[in-house]
């Protein structure tokens, strides 16, 4: 079982994890659901790998309020180069089934780690200056106050309430994690050297 | 002496105890313990059914939720609304456009929803002007008159916009005979006999709900006051009811009652469309206005048609024919099934059945008493099923509810009695509050009536609200007809005065595909301004357009200076705003016109001729933001002849600094 060949049922599921990262490319990534009283219906912004989608109009209209940056697809770099970055880390998983070595799985896991981390540091990132740099001569100044979104999970924002999770790809990209965890676990025998 | 006087007061006593027990309820006690649970609606909740009620001489269209009574629109039709802009806005102008020039008000007295397979389809309602002869359609997509054709050789239009039932037709009968329009109008008004026509209308309905005037009848003068298309077997006949067959010209009150029997007229509408087909029509010179609405363009256009067809009902025989109903018949409706016309006399104490089996028997075994203005007139018990004794007084309409009951309207005994059509027994009574005109059941003149709510629209209201001085609300109550006894829920106020109504499940016009804003990219109005970069002020001569938008929360150009006494300035104002129920609004001092709604992304024009040289204001009238009260703007107006140049701006006209 110390063999450095991986199994044919961490094969399978480097093949998943592949569809996984690919499949995640044309579905949104994350969503931040807006909901204010003048809202009932909620306001919705998707963040594609490559787009930001949405109800990104109507919120552009009203971040002038508070003078808040309008929010436009070019001018984050982050759409260019994230769909070769999920591709890239899917056409790894897919080359790791023909090297085979676990050792393989375990750098793939690393660089999974690691793009999670930049992911939501750069995430953090432009959700802080998109909330704090604000135009000095906005109509609505409220002292102290900053817009900056959660980075998961829920926020009062004067009247819109707002809940930053994963969509669909997200859930997707979560789940090929697990799924190379398992690899992992699998492949180095990690619960049973603690048995 | 004191005994006596004791004993008379205990008898006056016990008399007027007596008379009191027998005096009928009042109407407070006819509501039942759970009326306020059925008709409430929750907070937040819909209701089942839309109501569409004629707005009456209001001109307008009003849309209710049942069974809350709760009013949700006034939809403009016939008469302006300065409010809406409808009729003062330059899109909107021709679509009050006739042949007898700009016509501001009308009176809409009937609704009537389109069907596909005589039932209720959800895609438009057609209203009917009663003064200046006409039909609209209103599209329930976007709540809004989309279509208005006029009617030629009419005076009043009153048994319309009824339909047949795919909507092939809506049809339109005059109430008021007069010459017609390709003969000469100009005769002595006791000439009625010899030189008054009447005239029924068949209006074409297209695919996309674009009205036709197919061709017209002639028949004698009389007075056409409803009609309602035949369903399922009767399908292809029409039928209408008619009073003043003793065509008198004055005094109609005493000179058009003196007959026993007057006429509904059943029109077989597929032999008229063959005959038109052999060529039997004739083309007449008329003028009546056809006006468009352009949902792109966002504005309307009327043309004038100058050409009719009509068919002769004297000389083709087999098209009309005359069934006698007693005493001035007004309401004229037929049965889910198609089989049973029910004639209301409005004078009379008993309510005609008519069958359309026994009419069609009839007619092949040519059982006429004669002829009216050489139209056959069927025999009365030839064609008759039976009549409903002894119902009440002053039978108006009848709606029904799917399961083999009529409910018909007394005006003079004020209520609704519920009948068996088959064996023609009175089965309940309710009283209304007074004197109920139409009444309307969901789908209650389709094949498919949705059995649960009956309305009763009244012409009276005295006591019913809280009084406001001498014009008062008018009445409607809301009754639960889904037991064996009617049930009065709600009683409400409404606007206008209601006539005929209709009402359809809440899912089938919700759903149907219904507008929440008009794209920007699909707005093809010949003024319209895409972005704020493109707004400007064009001077050509003394006409100066001001391409502007409204975005949340400013105008561009907010400050306009160059307008010169002796301008016609024409505001077309584009909302810019892409999301469901952002209107922007548009009024400037001294506008001697309606201010402008502009839905999102739409484009709406003020023409606005300043009188004084000053500083005009204008500002955004539909509260559309934190910031609405910010939204505003200056137009400076010089003496003619002034040097002052066109500028114009939005965020960039400072003040000078030293």
């Amino acid at each position: 079982m110390t063999s450095a060949k991986i199994s044919l049922l961490s094969k399978v599921l480097l093949l998943l994890i592949t569809a996984l990262f690919i499949g995640s490319l044309f579905v949104p990534m994350w969503q931040i659901e807006l909901n204010a009283p003048q809202y009932p219906e909620g306001l919705v912004l998707k963040l594609h790998a490559n787009k930001i989608g949405g109800d990104v109009d109507i919120i552009n209209g009203l971040n002038h309020y508070i003078g808040m940056a309008t929010l436009h697809t070019e001018n984050f770099i982050e759409f260019k180069i994230l769909p070769y970055i999920i591709g890239g880390l899917g056409a790894i998983s897919l080359l790791i089934i023909f090297i085979a070595k676990r050792k393989a799985v375990l750098f793939f896991f690393i660089t999974y780690i690691a793009f999670v981390v930049l992911a939501g540091v750069d995430f953090y990132r432009w959700n802080y200056e998109y909330g704090h740099n604000l135009d000095p001569n906005a109509a609505i100044k409220v002292p102290g106050m900053a817009y900056q979104p959660p980075l998961l999970g829920y926020k009062q924002l004067l009247n819109f309430g707002a809940y930053s999770i994963p969509d669909t790809g997200g859930w997707m990209l979560t789940a090929a994690g697990l799924l190379l965890l398992t690899v992992v676990i699998k492949e180095y025998d990690l619960f049973k050297k603690k048995k | 002496m004191k005994n006596k006087f004791v004993k008379a007061v205990a008898v006056i006593a016990l008399g007027s105890a007596f008379m009191t027990s027998c005096k009928p309820k009042s109407s407070g006690d006819a509501v039942s313990g759970d009326a306020a649970q059925k008709a409430y609606v929750a907070p937040g909740k819909y209701d089942e059914f839309y109501n569409f009620v004629s707005g009456g001489f209001s001109g307008q269209l009003s849309v209710y939720g049942l069974p809350s009574g709760r009013l949700f629109r006034v939809i403009p039709v016939f008469s302006v609304d300065p409010e809406k802009g409808w009729g003062y806005s330059e899109e909107t102008k021709p679509m009050l456009n006739t042949s007898q020039g700009f016509v501001p008000w009308d009176d809409l007295h009937h609704t009537e929803m389109s069907q596909t397979n005589g039932e209720v389809d959800g895609r438009w309602v057609f209203g009917n002007a009663n003064n200046t002869p006409r039909i609209a359609r209103i599209d329930l997509k976007t709540f809004k008159t989309a279509e208005i054709i006029e009617l030629p050789n009419s005076g009043g239009n009153h048994s319309s916009p009824f339909i047949t039932e795919n909507t092939e037709y809506v049809v339109a009968g005059t109430r008021f005979s007069v010459p017609a329009d390709y003969s000469n109008g100009d005769v002595a008004i006791n000439t009625y006999k010899e030189n008054f026509k009447g005239h029924i209308s068949f209006v074409k309905v297209g695919k996309e709900g674009e009205m036709d005037l197919a061709f017209q009848i002639v028949t004698p003068g009389v007075n056409f006051d409803l009609s309602h298309a035949g369903k399922g077997k009767s399908h292809g006949w029409f039928f209408f009811s008619c009073y003043n067959t003793e065509q008198a010209n004055t005094l109609l009150e005493v000179n058009a009652s003196q007959k026993d029997k007057d006429f509904i007229m059943a029109v077989n509408w597929k032999k008229a469309e063959e005959y038109i087909k052999a060529g039997k029509g004739k083309k007449q010179s008329v003028k009546y206005a056809h006006n468009k609405w352009d949902e792109k363009t966002h504005t309307a256009k009327s043309e004038i048609k100058t050409e009719v067809l009509v068919l002769d009902s004297a000389e083709l025989k087999d098209i009309c024919y005359m069934i006698p109903c007693p005493k001035s018949p007004h309401g004229c409706d037929v049965d889910p099934s198609g089989e049973y016309i029910v004639g209301s006399g409005k004078l009379a104490a008993l309510i005609p059945v008519f069958s359309f089996d026994k009419l069609q028997s009839a007619i092949a075994k040519k059982q006429f008493e004669g002829d009216y203005g050489g139209i056959p007139v069927v025999k009365y018990e030839a064609a008759l099923h039976g009549e409903v004794k002894k119902p009440g007084l002053g039978p108006l309409h009848t709606e029904f509810d799917g399961k083999g009951n009529a409910y018909t309207t007394f005006f003079v005994s004020s209520e609704v009695v519920k009948w068996d059509i088959k064996s023609l027994k009175v089965l309940d009574r309710v009283p209304t509050y007074y004197s109920v005109g139409h009444l309307c059941i969901p789908g209650g003149d389709s094949k498919k009536p949705f059995g649960k709510y009956l309305i009763a629209y009244n012409k009276i209201t005295k006591d019913r609200y809280l009084p406001t001085g001498p014009e008062l609300a008018q009445s409607a109550q809301i009754y639960d007809i889904s037991g064996d006894k009617m049930k009065m829920i709600l009683d409400f106020p409404t606007i206008g005065e209601p006539h005929y109504a209709q009402a359809a499940p809440a899912d089938l016009i919700r759903n149907n595909g219904q507008l929440k804003f008009y794209k920007i990219g699909e707005n093809n109005h010949p003024y319209v301004t895409k972005g704020e970069k493109e707004s400007k002020v064009v001077r050509e001569g003394n006409k100066v357009h001001v391409y502007m938008t409204s975005i949340r929360s400013h105008f561009a150009p907010d400050n306009i200076e160059g307008i010169k006494l002796g301008d016609e300035v024409y505001f077309h104002v584009t909302n810019l705003e892409q999301d469901w129920d952002v209107p922007h609004g548009f009024a400037i001092k001294g506008a001697d016109n309606g201010e402008l709604l502009i839905m999102p992304g739409e484009t709406t024009t003020l023409k606005w001729v300043p009188k004084k040289v000053g500083m005009y204001p204008m500002y955004c009238t539909d509260f559309c933001s934190a910031l609405h009260q910010e939204m505003s703007g200056y137009v400076r107006v010089s003496p003619a002849g002034s040097n002052v140049p066109i500028t114009y701006s939005v965020g960039t006209n400072l003040p000078a600094t030293k």
